[in-house]
C-alpha cells in the first residue's frame, strides 16, 4: 500500500506559522490545520521539530499526533496510539511496512520560537 | 451383524439414562445400530443425563450447564427417552421389562446402564433428617439447602469423593469435618507419606481431618446433631454427608438369576455380556471379570464395545487405566499407575518438600529389553504439574514403556518445571484470531520445524512469522510464554529484556525504580537505558512510576510517557474519539446521577452502552469535548472509571443480604469499598473484582482477578481468574476471612503482583509464571513467608491516601487542559475526519476512506460531513 500525499498546501515554499515552539511538549505531538489538511508537528527530545501527516493509513484515522515519540536504533518516530505501527518522523516511513508512508512536512522553527510547517516534501 | 430374517425392526431397551446409558446411546445412533434396531432408554432420574464427574460444579453453574442432552431428545426418531420411570423388574424368559408406572417393555436386547448407588453403612441414626449421599443433582439441592441454615458439616469418608464433598460443604460456608477410617486419606491412591502431605493441603482449605476414626453412629433425635466416633470425642453437626464408597446397582440383574460378581456388580464377559445372552452391562453396575470400575472412562469404553458387539464388531473390554486427578481447589493431587508398587521388581523414587507441601513418587523398574528403567506409575502431591506428561509414559502392561531420561528424579523435581509447565497439548489453538497452535509456534523456533526458514529467536518473531497475536493481541502473553519455556527447555538464554532500551524486564525496573527512588523516564534511562525509548518501555515506566509515587498521570514529566488512552483519560475508538466511563462503584447508582448519565449523553450526542462490568460507557467523544463532558460528570459528583488504564476497573457485585432472600454477606458494601480502595492503582495490566453474597455468585466474582464470595462465616477469597479469549476460573486463596483479614490478603496479593508481573501480563498467566504457582502466592500473601506483609500492605495504604480524582484534577489545571484541542492553531474547528451515521436511533462511526481535506468552500470552523447530531 502507498499512500500518496492527498493534502497539497497552496505553494511548497509559502510557511504557515501554526504555534509556539513551548506549545508542543517534548516527545509529544499537536496537530495543525494547515491548508486544509490535518498535520501532526512533533518535538523530539533535542528541539528537533517534524511534520507528518496526521492520517494514519493503518487505522483510517487521523491521530498520529497523539503518539508515543521514542527511538528507534537512531531513528526518531511516533507510534500510531491506535495500533502502534511506527513511523519515521523524518520521513513518514513506516518502519513496520516498508511499502506505507505518510507524507511528511517541512517545518521550520524561527528565532523567536514560532513553528512553522511548509508544503509537502516531495522525496526525501 | 445380529441377523434381521424378515427386516422386521428389533427393539433394545436401556435401563438407566446415566453417563454410560448416553454414551451408549449416542454411539448406537452415531455408528448406525438404529438402522435395525428401535432404541428405548428408560431412566429414573427426573431430567435427562448429565455430567456426574462435574457434579460439584452445579452450585456454580446449575444443572442446565451440566445437562449432555440438552435438548432433552436424541435427533433420532428411533430412539425414545422415558425419564423419571424406574425399572422394577427383568424377566429374561419373556424378554420383558416392567416400568414403574406398570407399563412392560418387549425386548430382542437389554442393556443396563444402571451405574452406582452410594454406599451408607448401617449405623444407628443413618436415616435422620440431616443425612445426605453425594450423587444426583437432588442430592445437591438438599444439601445446599439444609447448608443454608447449618454452620458445620461433616463428611464420613475420605476419599476422592469425600474429599470433593468435603470441599463443596466448605464452599457452602460449613465448617466441615472430614472423618475417615483409613489412617490416611485417598487410601487407595497415595501412600502414607502423600496422605500425611495431603491431609496438611486439606487442612489448609479451613477443614479439619479425622483419620483413623471410625463412625459409629449418627447422633440426634429428629435432625442429626454429630458423630458419634470410636474411642474419640464426638463430633458435632447438622448435616451429614455419606461418602464411605458406591455399590453397583445389580439388583434387576440379581433378582433375574443373572450370575454376579463376588463383590457385586453384573458379571460380564470381555464382550460386558452376562451369562444370559441378550443382556448386557455397561458402567458402574457391570462387573468384566468380576471387577467393578468407579470412574467413567472405563464405562465409556464399554459402551463402545456392546455397540461393536451388537453390529457383530470384535471390540473387548480388557481393563482400564484408573489414573485420577483430584479436582479440589488449589490442591493438586494425582495418582496414576501402579502408585502403590505392587509390580514385582518396583523400585521406588521418593521427593518430598515439607516447606512447599510437595509429595511425589514415582514407581519404576529395570527395562526389561534396554539398560535404563520404565515407569510403572506414580504419585504427586502438592504439584501436580508433571502429570501430563508422565502419565502417557506409563507402560500399561509392565513391560513395554517408553524408557526414562537416565535420572527419572529430573522429571519431578522442581527444577524441571520449565519443560513440562504449560500443559497445552499441541493441537490447542493459542492465537484464535488467526487459527495457530501451540504446535505450530513450537515449529517456528525449532530448528527442524522451521523448514527453509530461519527459526524465529523470540516471540516478538513468531508473531510477525506465524500472525498469533498479530490481531486481537490477547493471546500475546500465552505465545510468549510457550517461545521461552521452549528455549529455556533447549537450555537457551532467553531474553527477557523488555525492549531494545532496556536489558531489564519489568520486574528489574520496578525494582531499580524502588532502590535508586527515581522519579523520572529520563532519571532511568539514563541510570539504566540506551535511546531515547519507545511505546513499549515508556508506559511500563510511566506505569512504575505511577505505582510507587502516586501523583498524576498527565504531569509534565508524565505525559509524553503515557498509552494512547491514558494520554487523554479516555478510551480510543476506532475513528479518533474517545469514550467515557464514570466510577460507579459497586454498580451501585442513584437515579439522580444515572439522570445525570443521561443528559449528559444526550446533550453531548453520544453512543450509550451498559458494560460488562457494570457501568455506563458514553461513545463518540471528540477529544475537545471530553474536558466539557467531565465538567458536567464531575460536578455531579462522578469520578474517573479508569477503564483507560491498566488500572483497577471495576468490583462487579451482586445485592448481597441486604435484599436478596439466599444472600448470607453485604456483598454490595464490600464491592464498593474495595472498589474506592483500589480505584487509580496502576498495575502491570487491567484489574477487575467482584464480590457474590452468597455461593450462587451472581457477580461471577470467579472470572475476575479478584473475586469474593461470601460464606456463612466471612468471606472466601479466589485470585487470577479471567474472562476474556483465555478464560481462567480463579482459585480460592484463603477461606471463611473477616473483612478485614481479606482486605490485607487483598492488599498484599495486588502489590505483589504490581511490583513481579510483566507488561500486560493477567494476575492468571502471572500466578502460572511464578515458580511456585499459587501455592507461592500463598506462601507470600498469607503465611507472609518472605516477611514482606507489611511492607505490601504499607504501599497500599500509601496508594489509598495518596488518591484523587484525576479528571477532576485535570479540569483545574489550564496547562493539561490546553491539550484537549482538535487543531492547535484552530481549537475551533472540528476534525473533520470524524463523521457519524445513524444506527438504530444512536451515533456511529462512518467509515473514513482517506485524509480529508477542509476544502476552500468551508469555512473553517463549519462542522463538517456530521450526519447525525449537529456537532
Ligand atoms: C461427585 C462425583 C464426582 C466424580 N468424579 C469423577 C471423576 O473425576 N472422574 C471419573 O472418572 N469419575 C468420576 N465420578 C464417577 C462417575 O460419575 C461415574 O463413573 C459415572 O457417572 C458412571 O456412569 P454410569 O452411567 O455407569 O452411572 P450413572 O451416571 O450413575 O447413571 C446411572 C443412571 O441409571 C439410573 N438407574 C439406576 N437404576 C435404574 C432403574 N432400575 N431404572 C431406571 N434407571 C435406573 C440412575 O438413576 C442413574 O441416572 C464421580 C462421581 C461423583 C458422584
Amino acid at each position: 500500500m502507498t499512500t500518496t500525499s492527498q493534502a497539497t498546501s497552496s505553494d511548497p515554499t509559502t510557511y504557515t506559522v501554526v504555534c509556539r515552539l513551548d506549545q508542543v511538549e517534548r516527545e509529544g505531538g499537536v496537530v495543525a490545520l494547515v491548508g486544509g489538511a490535518a498535520v501532526a508537528v512533533f518535538r523530539t527530545y533535542d528541539d528537533e521539530v517534524f511534520a507528518l501527516d496526521n492520517y494514519d493509513p493503518f487505522s483510517r484515522a487521523s491521530v498520529l499526533a497523539r503518539g508515543i515519540v521514542g527511538t528507534r536504533g537512531d531513528i526518531s518516530f511516533v507510534a500510531s496510539p491506535m495500533h502502534k505501527q511506527a513511523f519515521d518522523l523524518r520521513t513518514g516511513h513506516c518502519l513496520d511496512d516498508a511499502a506505507v508512508r505518510v507524507p511528511a512536512y517541512d517545518v521550520q522553527v524561527t528565532g523567536d520560537g514560532q513553528v512553522l510547517v511548509g508544503g509537502v516534501r516531495s522525496n526525501s | 451383524m445380529t441377523p434381521t430374517p424378515d427386516h422386521k425392526r428389533l427393539t433394545l431397551v436401556v435401563v438407566g439414562h446415566g453417563m454410560v446409558g448416553h454414551r451408549f446411546v449416542q454411539a448406537a445412533i452415531e455408528r448406525g445400530l438404529t438402522e435395525t434396531y428401535d432404541v428405548i432408554v428408560v431412566g429414573e432420574e427426573c431430567r435427562p443425563a448429565y455430567d456426574r464427574v462435574a457434579l460439584t460444579s452445579f452450585f456454580e453453574v446449575g444443572a442446565e450447564e451440566l445437562s449432555l442432552l440438552p435438548g432433552g431428545a436424541y435427533d433420532d426418531p428411533r430412539v425414545r427417552l422415558v425419564t423419571g420411570t424406574e425399572v422394577t423388574g427383568l424377566d429374561t424368559e419373556t424378554r420383558t421389562v416392567l416400568l414403574a408406572d406398570g407399563e412392560v417393555l418387549g425386548f430382542d436386547e437389554l442393556v443396563l446402564a444402571t451405574g452406582a448407588a452410594p454406599f451408607v453403612p448401617p449405623i444407628p441414626g443413618k436415616d435422620l433428617p440431616g443425612c445426605f449421599v453425594y450423587r444426583t443433582i437432588e442430592d445437591l439441592e438438599a444439601i445446599r439447602e439444609a447448608a443454608a441454615g447449618a454452620t458445620v458439616g461433616a463428611v464420613v469418608g475420605g476419599g476422592l469423593l469425600g474429599l470433593e464433598a468435603a470441599n463443596a460443604l466448605a464452599q457452602l460456608g460449613l465448617e466441615t469435618h472430614v472423618v475417615e477410617m483409613a489412617p490416611r486419606l485417598m487410601a487407595v491412591q497415595v501412600d502414607d507419606a502423600g496422605g500425611a502431605m495431603l491431609t496438611r493441603h486439606i487442612e489448609k482449605l479451613g477443614l479439619t481431618v479425622h483419620t483413623g476414626a471410625a463412625t459409629e453412629a449418627v447422633l440426634g433425635e429428629s435432625h442429626v446433631t454429630g458423630l458419634a466416633l470410636r474411642d474419640r470425642e464426638p463430633i458435632l453437626a447438622e448435616v451429614v454427608v455419606f461418602s464411605a464408597g458406591i455399590r453397583p446397582r445389580d439388583g434387576l440383574a440379581r433378582d433375574a438369576g443373572l450370575d454376579l460378581a463376588e463383590r457385586g456388580g453384573v458379571l460380564v464377559d470381555e464382550q460386558c455380556r452376562s451369562s444370559d445372552p441378550h443382556v448386557w452391562a455397561i458402567g458402574e453396575c457391570a462387573a468384566p471379570a468380576g471387577r467393578t470400575y468407579g470412574l467413567v472412562a472405563p464405562g465409556y469404553t464399554m459402551a463402545e464395545v456392546v455397540v461393536d458387539a451388537l453390529l457383530g464388531g470384535p471390540g473387548a473390554f480388557t481393563g482400564a487405566d484408573m489414573s485420577t486427578k483430584l479436582k479440589l481447589l488449589g490442591v493438586d493431587v494425582a495418582s496414576f499407575g501402579d502408585a502403590h508398587g505392587t509390580t514385582e521388581g518396583a523400585l521406588e523414587l521418593v521427593f518430598a518438600d515439607a516447606v512447599a507441601g510437595h509429595y511425589k513418587k514415582l514407581v519404576v523398574k529395570e527395562n526389561p529389553d534396554g539398560d535404563g528403567t520404565i515407569l510403572l506409575g506414580g504419585i504427586l502431591v502438592g504439584d501436580a504439574s508433571a502429570y501430563g506428561v508422565l502419565r502417557p509414559m506409563v507402560a500399561a502392561d509392565g513391560t513395554s514403556g517408553i524408557e526414562l531420561p537416565p535420572n527419572p528424579e529430573d522429571l519431578i523435581l522442581p527444577a524441571s518445571r520449565g519443560a513440562v509447565e504449560i500443559g497445552l497439548p499441541d493441537e490447542a489453538v493459542v492465537c484464535s484470531c488467526n487459527t495457530v497452535t501451540k504446535g505450530e509456534i513450537l515449529a517456528r523456533v525449532s530448528t527442524d520445524g522451521a523448514g527453509d526458514a530461519e527459526p524465529c529467536t523470540d516471540a516478538t518473531c513468531v508473531t510477525r512469522c506465524s500472525g498469533a497475536g498479530s490481531t486481537c493481541g490477547s493471546c500475546k502473553p500465552t505465545v510468549k510464554k510457550i517461545v521461552e519455556d521452549h528455549f529455556a527447555s533447549v537450555g537457551k538464554v532467553v531474553d527477557r529484556s523488555l525492549c531494545e532500551h532496556f536489558g531489564l524486564t519489568r520486574q528489574e525496573i520496578f525494582d531499580v525504580v524502588a532502590v535508586h527512588g527515581y522519579t523520572r523516564f529520563d532519571d532511568v534511562m539514563e541510570g539504566h537505558g540506551t535511546g531515547r525509548g519507545c511505546d513499549i518501555c515508556k508506559p511500563v515506566v510511566a506505569s512504575v512510576l505511577a505505582s510507587q509515587l502516586g501523583g498524576h498521570v498527565l504531569s509534565p514529566a508524565h505525559r509524553p510517557l503515557q498509552d494512547t488512552n491514558d494520554a487523554y483519560l479516555a478510551n480510543i475508538q476506532k475513528n479518533g474519539t474517545y469514550s467515557v466511563v464514570p466510577r460507579i462503584p459497586g454498580g451501585e447508582i442513584t437515579p439522580a446521577k444515572l439522570i445525570v448519565i443521561g443528559e449528559v449523553a444526550r446533550d453531548f450526542n453520544l453512543y450509550t452502552k451498559i458494560t460488562g462490568g457494570q457501568r455506563i460507557d458514553l461513545f463518540g467523544a471528540r477529544m475537545e469535548e471530553l474536558p466539557l463532558i467531565w465538567r458536567r460528570l464531575v460536578d455531579a459528583g462522578f469520578e474517573s472509571g479508569h477503564a483507560y488504564g491498566k488500572s483497577l476497573r471495576t468490583v462487579k457485585s451482586c445485592v448481597g443480604s441486604t435484599w436478596c432472600r439466599y444472600g448470607v454477606q453485604d456483598s454490595t458494601s464490600l464491592a464498593i469499598m474495595l472498589e474506592e480502595r483500589y480505584r487509580g492503582l496502576r498495575s502491570p495490566h487491567k484489574l477487575k473484582g467482584g464480590v457474590s453474597g452468597c455461593a450462587r455468585e451472581c457477580a461471577e466474582a470467579r472470572s475476575k482477578d479478584f473475586g469474593v464470595i461470601a460464606t456463612e462465616k466471612g468471606w472466601n477469597l479466589y485470585v487470577a481468574g479471567n474472562g476474556g479469549a483465555a478464560p481462567v476460573h480463579a482459585r480460592l486463596l484463603a477461606g471463611d476471612l473477616d473483612t478485614q483479614t481479606l482486605v490485607s490478603y487483598l492488599d498484599r496479593f495486588l502489590m505483589y503482583y504490581i511490583r513481579t508481573a510483566d507488561r500486560l501480563q493477567r494476575t492468571a498467566l502471572w500466578v502460572d509464571s511464578l515458580d511456585g504457582g499459587l501455592d507461592r502466592v500463598r506462601q507470600v500473601v498469607v503465611e507472609d513467608s518472605l516477611g514482606l506483609g507489611s511492607e505490601l500492605e504499607a504501599a497500599m495504604d500509601a496508594h489509598v491516601d495518596g488518591y484523587f480524582d484525576e479528571w477532576a484534577a485535570t479540569l483545574e489545571d489550564p496547562d493539561k487542559l490546553a491539550r484537549f484541542v482538535s487543531f492547535v492553531n484552530a481549537p475551533g474547528t472540528p476534525d473533520p475526519h470524524i463523521t457519524f451515521r445513524e444506527e438504530r436511533d444512536q451515533i456511529a462511526p462512518a467509515d473514513a476512506d482517506g485524509p480529508v481535506v477542509l476544502g476552500a468552500t468551508i469555512a473553517v470552523g463549519a462542522p463538517l460531513g456530521a450526519v447525525a447530531g449537529t456537532r
